[in-house]
């Protein structure tokens, strides 16, 4: 029965895409008389990919969003086990209000402060580079990033610690010692945060829309736009741009969605 | 557990008499709390209020005069605003309410096969279920935009192999059944969510508990009711508020597969694509970061009410079972 539920749900979740990728790989006769068929020897066809290579510049989008997510990513992990640290090692006036303070972010989307955002970059002069993007998400990320850390931190027991700093250990080399210690919470902070920077439209569109800032999400999105009557690019294009994220996915999952599953329950 | 943080140790110990004295606040926790703080607070925390307080100004050749509500009832009430906005909101309960119920009690279900005891493959099943989840709005969309084009035929192929392909549509073409169709894609996408959350939240049941109705004579479905659903019922809270408030940053799909005049006419035009035309404009009309601020703030406050109601009403009532 169980089977049966699971098998079921998992084809209507597989088929629609696994349809784009071996479509991509057929001929345009193909792709309309028989969309239904895996591509054969009569029907295999590269002439989409060929397309899309002349034309396209997803390396270049592809690489903007590698540096967008990676920097957020390190900012923050770092920032952000560093808040958690201070929160749930020390008792100072205000913890709690700071603590709370932190938290907010969690339930409001940044996006309705997108009016100000886009003053602020362009008084900055960040608009149209990748630091907006960066600084942008590391704010969205932080809030939830904090709060996981936070539950992990707790648990780095404090004989450790004090054992530390009787040997003389300054604070900042404590938090050197206990970063290691709240690797498994990496995991489910990574998928919260990484994945909707990867995907997000938003903030790309407003705030580095151009050409040389555009990460593949912006780029797949107006590029694919390009090829409404070109079906073999179309596929091949949209099969392009969700390989890299199915790649790591399927590399990662593991530690993913154990992650995703610990950080829920605590 | 609220607060196990221990005295601030690195300082050493003091006399009780002169801890009441006032000691200047240990700079480390200073250089740990403010690189986070700051960036949190100048790029998420700043531009929110100050988008609430453009919202309460008039922008009068130049300078700006302080407008009150004006703007809000503007927004409630003109002509050029009021309709598209009471048509986007009743959108986006729409397609809350699509997620509540479709999205969640499937993710539910997938949740309890999957928690099944001594299942083969679960690994493999929680990747397959939950990879769509890692896709972009944008792919999704476009992928769904594909298989339903009448051009393509891929869906009406489909629907003609079970004897309904006389109930086939161009459904994202049409008026009524857009929105509800692209509810759908968006459930498609996110079901990956609710599902994993349901599951650890069953994975934390100790399986003494099932087996112990089951001892008693409780059938499966018996001792899902009675047993495991209240059980896991604040799992149920935080996943119909995550599914609120995601609801309002909906915006990726819409905009990739409808345009950012939210087609046909304007039957899927949602808050997100609504903020979104106002502030930077479209074809002839300009854009207008006040009355596009006045939106943010309007969806600002509906997000907030759901939030108090989850946090004073639901919460309140809600039993939490230690396990």
């Amino acid at each position: 029965m169980a089977h049966l539920v699971l098998i079921t749900y998992a084809v209507i979740a597989m088929l629609p895409v696994l349809l784009i990728v071996a479509n991509s790989f057929k001929t345009r006769a193909a792709i309309f008389s028989q969309p239904h068929l895996p591509p054969w020897p009569g029907t295999f066809s590269l002439i989409g990919y060929l397309t899309v290579f002349s034309r396209g510049n997803f390396e270049r989008y592809f690489a903007n969003s590698l540096v967008v997510t990676c920097v957020a990513m390190a900012l923050i992990l770092l920032l952000g086990a560093a808040a958690a640290f201070a929160l749930s090692q020390y008792r100072f006036k205000g913890n709690t209000w700071v603590g709370l303070y932190l938290a907010l972010g969690i339930m409001i989307p940044i996006r309705l402060g997108t009016v100000s955002i886009l003053n602020l970059t362009s008084a900055l002069g960040l608009v149209n580079t990748l630091w907006a993007l960066i600084l942008v998400y590391t704010a969205q990320g932080l809030p939830l990033a904090v709060f996981i850390l936070q539950q992990f931190m707790r648990q780095v027991p404090r004989d450790l610690l004090d054992a530390a700093r009787i040997d003389g250990m300054s604070e900042y080399r404590i938090f050197g010692l206990v970063l290691p210690l709240v690797r498994p919470a990496v995991a489910s902070v990574a998928v919260f945060t990484m994945v909707p920077m990867w995907n997000d439209l938003w903030f790309p569109l407003i705030l580095a829309p151009g050409e040389a800032t555009k990460t593949v999400t912006l780029g797949a999105q107006q590029f694919v736009g390009q090829f409404i009557s070109d079906w073999n690019a179309l596929l091949a294009s949209l099969t392009l741009a969700m390989l890299p994220v199915l790649a790591l996915y399927v590399l990662l999952s593991r530690q993913l969605l154990r992650g995703l599953t610990a950080g829920a329950i605590k | 557990m609220k607060d196990t943080g221990g005295g601030a140790p690195a300082s050493p110990p003091a006399p009780l008499v002169t801890m009441r004295k006032r000691r200047p606040f240990p700079t480390y926790i200073l250089v740990f709390l403010l690189p986070a703080a700051g960036i949190y607070t100048l790029f998420m925390i700043y531009p929110l209020i100050d988008s609430l307080r453009v919202s309460l100004y008039a922008p009068e050749d130049g300078r700006r005069a302080f407008a009150g509500l004006a703007n809000y009832a503007r927004l409630l009430t003109d002509s050029l605003y009021a309709p598209r906005f009471w048509a986007a909101l009743r959108h986006n309960f729409v397609f809350f309410a699509v997620h509540m119920l479709v999205q969640n009690p499937i993710g539910l279900i997938l949740a309890v096969a999957l928690s099944s005891r001594r299942l083969r493959g679960r690994v493999i099943y929680r990747t397959l279920l939950f990879m769509p989840t890692v896709l972009s709005f944008v792919i999704v969309g476009f992928i769904w935009q594909l298989i339903l084009s009448p051009l393509w035929g891929v869906a009406e192929g489909l629907m003609q192999a079970v004897g309904a392909g006389a109930y086939f549509r161009p459904w994202l073409g049409m008026e009524g059944p857009a929105l509800v169709t692209l509810s759908l894609v968006s459930v498609w996408q996110f079901i990956g969510i609710p599902m994993l959350l349901f599951h650890a939240a069953l994975l934390a049941i100790p399986d003494e508990f099932v087996e112990a109705a089951r001892v008693d004579g409780a059938s499966g479905w018996t001792t899902f009711w009675r047993i495991e659903l209240p059980l896991i019922l604040p799992t149920v809270g935080v996943v119909a508020i995550l599914t609120y408030v995601g609801n309002f940053n909906a915006f990726d799909l819409i905009y990739t597969t409808q345009g950012a005049l939210a087609g046909p006419n304007f039957s899927t035009d949602i808050l997100g694509t609504f903020f979104y035309r106002t502030f930077f404009g479209f074809q002839l009309q300009l854009g207008n970061p006040t009355m596009g601020a006045t939106i943010a703030g309007a969806m600002f406050y509906i997000i907030l009410v759901g939030v108090l109601l989850y946090l004073f009403v639901w919460q309140r009532r809600v039993q939490v079972y230690e396990l």
